[in-house]
């Protein structure tokens, strides 16, 4: 119960985040839009089944396109990395998902080199699924190359600022 | 049959993945269709009562260069009152750009209602507003967005209390213009890349086209009042294959602070959408 409580208010935190702050700052450049609130999914525990995660991804998505007036565009992007996520976690740990507690992805619990491996692909997919779907209704391959680098670039960096100044798996154990 | 029930069971997730990107898809790629939808209440809904209390917190804080646009606005306006002039003829200008809005009188074909803008981007490729405004206070899809100093969008969808206005900063937005100096009749669009530079297309070469002059709504536009603002050409470009030109065109509406916006209606947009009718029935 307790658990729950802290995802929805994590998520919360993150959208409001992304769209009262990340969204309203005049851009670097054309290219760098930094995209921050999927690192929800990314953050989810361990344990937790394929199905809800789907759903849950889906959610999620939705509920930024509302904020961003683009239905279904990040829908799309995090439904495919809720599904990729099982995956990847089983490929970079040789560890049966019941074996974990309530732990999430962390630099502790998957070591840190691991964990930036994890990171940097599930924010690439991301971003390269959402900047692909955008590059498909409007076509510019030079756009979509340089986008889709700078924008992953200066996700993955945002999000390990954030991971070192917030401590996530130290309480409710 | 048993073993179609197994196969689903055991692709369950894969199952689920699949619709749920199709879902999304469907409402990506029927956009226009979302807009009529109720989701798209519920949506605005909850987007728009975030946007209208963090508006509070930012509007206080730009209060001074607001009231600066909006003082300069006025001494524009108050300049282009009729007492304001005494030239003998003044005719066509005059006519068009009427301000008395009451509606007994028959003059003024274009009505602004005011409204506030509480959400806005600039660095996507589909730039919307939300304005605290809707159906109630007669805003309706398809009416023209000016701001204090130039034209802002047109509006898609009107909720009860909220619309969402295509910025033109937007990749499907087209606006007809026309340069002040009289000739040449183009189209604006963005390409998606910097949010004060907006594109001017199929003016032919024959006009003669300079740096610095300025770009204006075209009278042949139904929704937008005449001669409204747009830009100031920054950069010519000769599109050889087509004999026109491409143009940049410095927006002069900075897009990162507007706050203020007036909706216009066109009093006789009936009677344009009828003739508009017979002339393509005919």
């Amino acid at each position: 119960m307790t658990l729950g409580i802290k995802h929805i208010v994590r998520f919360i935190l993150l959208l409001a985040f992304q769209v009262l702050f990340l969204n309203r700052i005049p851009p670097l450049h054309q290219f760098i839009v930094p995209y921050i609130y999927f690192v929800f999914i990314i953050w989810l525990p361990f344990r937790i089944s394929r199905a809800p995660l789907l759903l849950i991804s889906f959610t999620t998505g939705m509920l930024a396109d509302f904020f961003f007036i683009t239905p279904g565009l990040h829908a799309a992007s995090c439904v495919l990395i809720g599904y990729l996520r099982p995956f990847l976690i089983n490929l970079l740990l040789p560890k049966e998902q019941t074996e974990w507690g309530a732990e999430e992805p962390d630099r502790k619990t998957m070591g840190l080199f691991t964990y930036g491996i994890y990171l940097s692909i599930m924010t690439f997919v991301h971003h390269f699924y959402l900047i692909l779907l955008e590059w498909m209704q409007f076509g510019d391959f030079i756009y979509f190359i340089g986008k889709l680098s700078g924008t992953s670039v200066i996700s993955v960096f945002l999000i390990i600022i954030i991971d070192l100044f917030i401590k996530r798996n130290s309480r409710n154990r | 049959m048993r073993n179609i029930y197994l196969f689903l069971l055991r692709n369950s997730v894969l199952i689920l993945f699949l619709t749920l990107q199709s879902v999304s898809l469907y409402f990506l790629f029927n956009f226009n269709r979302f807009h009529e939808s109720a989701l798209n209440m519920v949506a605005s809904d909850i987007a728009g009562a975030v946007y209208r209390n963090t508006d509070k917190i930012e509007a206080y804080l730009s209060l001074q260069s607001e009231n600066n646009r909006l003082r300069e606005q006025n001494a524009r306006l108050l300049s282009a009152l009729p007492a304001g002039n005494l030239l003998p003829d003044t005719g066509t200008t005059l006519v068009t750009k009427k301000f008395r809005i009451d509606s007994i009188s028959v003059g003024g074909q274009f009505q602004f209602l005011p409204a506030r803008i509480i959400s806005n981007s600039v660095f996507l490729q589909q730039n919307y507003m939300i304005i605290h405004r809707g159906r109630q206070q007669g805003i309706e899809p398809n009416l023209a967005v000016v701001g204090p100093d130039g034209i802002v969008g047109t509006v898609v969808s009107a909720g009860a209390n909220m619309s969402t206005i295509m910025s033109l900063l937007h990749r499907q937005s087209r606006v007809i213009a026309v340069l002040k100096k009289g000739s040449g009749l183009g189209e604006i669009s963005w390409d998606g890349k910097d949010p004060g530079l907006l594109n001017l297309r199929k003016i032919p070469t024959t006009v003669e086209v300079s740096k610095g002059d300025t770009v204006v709504t075209s009278p042949y536009s139904d929704k937008f009042p005449p001669g409204y603002t747009i830009g100031v050409v920054e950069r010519v470009e000769k599109d050889q294959e087509t004999n026109t030109y491409l143009l940049w065109v410095r927006s002069s509406i900075d897009f990162n602070t507007v706050q203020h916006a007036f909706v216009v209606k066109n009093r006789l947009q009936d009677e344009i959408d009828q003739i508009n009718k017979t002339i393509i029935k005919e």
